[in-house]
């Protein structure tokens, strides 16, 4: 299937930061095509598209705006998560860059959707490029009257994976620490300062656009067939040309890696694919013919997650990788529920031992029991995001353990392509200097 | 007692309020504000973000340690961040992670002895196709290979 240009649709050819650019490809058609519907209309027209969040769940967005309590005396609110921090993904941050406009004009049709009034898109600190680009674009919309009385506050985090779960998200958009909260009650019934509240990804918002001025039913027929619309897939790791490609849902997963970008780099040999970013079970290379859609993925037991493919070869140590991949998630664990900020650790270190050549047949069982502590018993899915990987790693890869295991070492000697990768938890911090802590509490 | 909050504090904060139905959404753009003017976070940084946002020290300090941004402990005038996550480590961060360390005399973590340069390993910054990513002052450097670590250095050595 050929590349298909829908959400960067035009940004080869135009600056499309631009508004007058924008306009010029017809931007913001969609959205006075939006507004001369009613909300129920708008709901009804999304849920037809069958438009699913590409976000990670996968959850269509029709549904979730259909509800919202829009009889409730609270403002309603629309919330962009811009906070993409999943290792592998950086598809989110080509669209605030290249085409803000269509991320505005989606937020302000979601916006209409469910009667807001009120637009937050919670940005990753990290973004100051494409902050000032998003802002800048915002501006622009705003002077030419475009926001009606609706208005749209681009707030930027400041550095925590977690905040891109949406309930962290919105706890650090309160001004808090950004710490999931239980469920229920959902974001749709109390969400923002405990209002209504719909969040969405960037990408799903920026389809928004799409959706309206092609119309839901004729949405509807492309791509898969439930999982309708295009995706920008990232592909990054081993593969001759890394980069982001917009495709249909559904296309082969070998298309997009041994195609678009370019297969394997340096023609070695593919060992695995983490198909939706680090946070979800890997792949084998005879598993790649699969779709790229949400349950053509759920059947192999694995999530089509933030459309993100880490592609590793043949030089990599599945030990390795399973012990980066978990300092991450415990660096990231926000610490609020007991088995995942604990069982993330005790993770690290079975692992950090069986890659010294001191682990034990007995460990790999251990790390089991530990997964299985963790799953289900935690508020968010961070605690699952460290677990699913290093099981697939170990059920796929179990060979590599064991020979860590009997060999006492690691059976790469050193040639590993992520060899000695350094994780921050590991390195040098500075204590917070406080001379005088008593002079501190009673200044 | 808290001392006053300098004036531009406030004067940059009251500029966002209106955005926000919350006052204490202005939390984080409050610390962000006063890491830029103290070049980190420290007591009466916090202190001063407290006393514009009618909160406590304890709690700006609670939310800024949540957060990787925000420096709690003094760093260099130039911040220099590597990615080392999964997309980055596979071609070849740890060699350019080697290459600053020797250029600039210090570990991951640490600040040269000048006080100039903080040299750190970061969590997945998001250039994962543009692999390995280098941000400096918060400006991503994309494809960085060793050889590039010692430009990048001299060009902050010669802004200093």
């Amino acid at each position: 299937m050929p590349l298909l240009s829908e959400l960067l649709k035009g940004t080869g050819e135009h600056d499309l930061t631009r508004l007058d650019e924008y306009r010029a490809i017809g931007g913001y058609e969609a959205l006075a095509k939006a507004r001369a519907m009613t909300s129920d209309q708008l709901i009804e027209e999304m849920s037809k598209a069958n438009l699913r969040g590409r976000g990670g769940a996968g959850f269509p967005i029709g549904r979730k705006a259909s509800l919202i309590a829009r009889d409730s005396p609270k403002p309603k609110y629309v919330v962009v998560n811009a906070d993409e921090s999943e290792p592998g993904a950086f598809k989110d941050r080509q669209v605030m860059d290249q085409v803000p406009h269509r991320l505005i004009e989606g937020s302000l049709i979601a916006a209409h959707a469910i009667e807001s009034k009120d637009v937050f898109i919670y940005i990753r600190g990290e973004y100051l490029a494409e902050y000032e680009t998003l802002q800048a674009a915002v501006d622009e919309a705003e002077a030419a009257g475009l926001f009606d009385d609706v208005s749209v506050v681009v707030h930027r985090g400041a550095g925590a994976y977690i905040c891109g779960e949406e309930t962290a998200l919105l706890d650090s958009l309160e001004g808090r620490r950004g710490q999931p909260r239980p469920r229920p009650p959902f974001p749709p019934v109390q969400g923002l300062y405990n209002a209504p509240t719909q969040v969405n990804n960037v990408c799903t918002i920026a389809t928004l656009p799409i959706v309206i001025s092609m119309g839901a039913e004729k949405f509807a027929e492309t791509g898969a067939a439930t999982a309708p619309g295009t995706a920008i897939f990232s592909v990054s790791g081993n593969v001759e040309r890394p980069g982001n490609y917009e495709l249909v849902l559904g296309t082969p997963m070998r298309e997009l890696i041994y195609e678009h970008a370019g297969g394997i780099a340096g023609g070695r040999k593919l060992k695995a694919v983490l198909p939706g970013g680090s946070s979800v079970p890997a792949l084998t290379p005879d598993q790649i013919d699969v779709p790229l859609d949400y349950d053509a993925l759920a059947e192999l037991k694995t999530f089509f997650g933030a459309a993100s493919l880490i592609v590793v070869d043949d030089r990599c140590c599945m030990v390795q990788l399973a012990l980066r991949s978990t300092q991450f998630y415990m660096h990231e664990s926000c610490g609020k529920c007991t088995p995942c900020r604990e069982g993330t650790r005790w993770m690290v270190q079975i692992l950090e031992k069986i890659e010294r050549g001191d682990g034990e047949l007995s460990d790999l069982e251990l790390l089991e029991s530990i997964n299985g502590r963790i799953l289900g018993k935690v508020l968010c899915a961070l605690g699952e995001f460290a677990v699913y990987p290093v099981s697939s790693y170990i059920a796929h890869w179990r060979d590599e353990f064991v020979a860590h295991i009997r060999q006492g070492r690691c059976p790469y000697e050193g040639r590993s392509s992520i060899e000695g990768i350094i994780a921050p938890s590991e390195q040098h911090h500075h204590a917070a200097v406080v001379e005088n802590p008593l002079a501190v509490i009673s200044a | 007692m808290s001392p006053a909050a300098p004036r531009d504090l406030a004067t940059k904060v009251e500029a966002i309020a209106h955005r926000y139905p919350d006052r204490r959404s202005l939390t984080l753009p409050a610390l962000r504000f006063a890491q830029e003017e103290h070049g980190w976070l420290p007591p009466e940084a916090l202190r001063e973000v407290a006393e514009v946002l009618d909160l406590t020290p304890a709690y700006c300090e609670a939310v800024a340690s949540f957060y990787d941004m925000f420096h709690l402990a003094p760093v260099g005038r130039h911040m220099v961040e590597i990615c080392t996550n999964l997309s980055c480590a596979l071609v070849g961060a740890q060699r350019v992670v080697e290459a600053f360390e020797s250029t600039l005399g210090v570990k991951a973590g640490e600040t040269t002895e000048d006080g100039e340069i903080t040299f750190r390993a970061v969590e997945c910054l998001g250039g994962c196709g543009y692999a390995p990513v280098v941000t400096v002052d918060n400006r991503y450097r994309q494809h960085v290979s060793p050889e590039d670590a010692a430009a990048i250095v001299e060009e902050l050595r010669a802004t200093a």
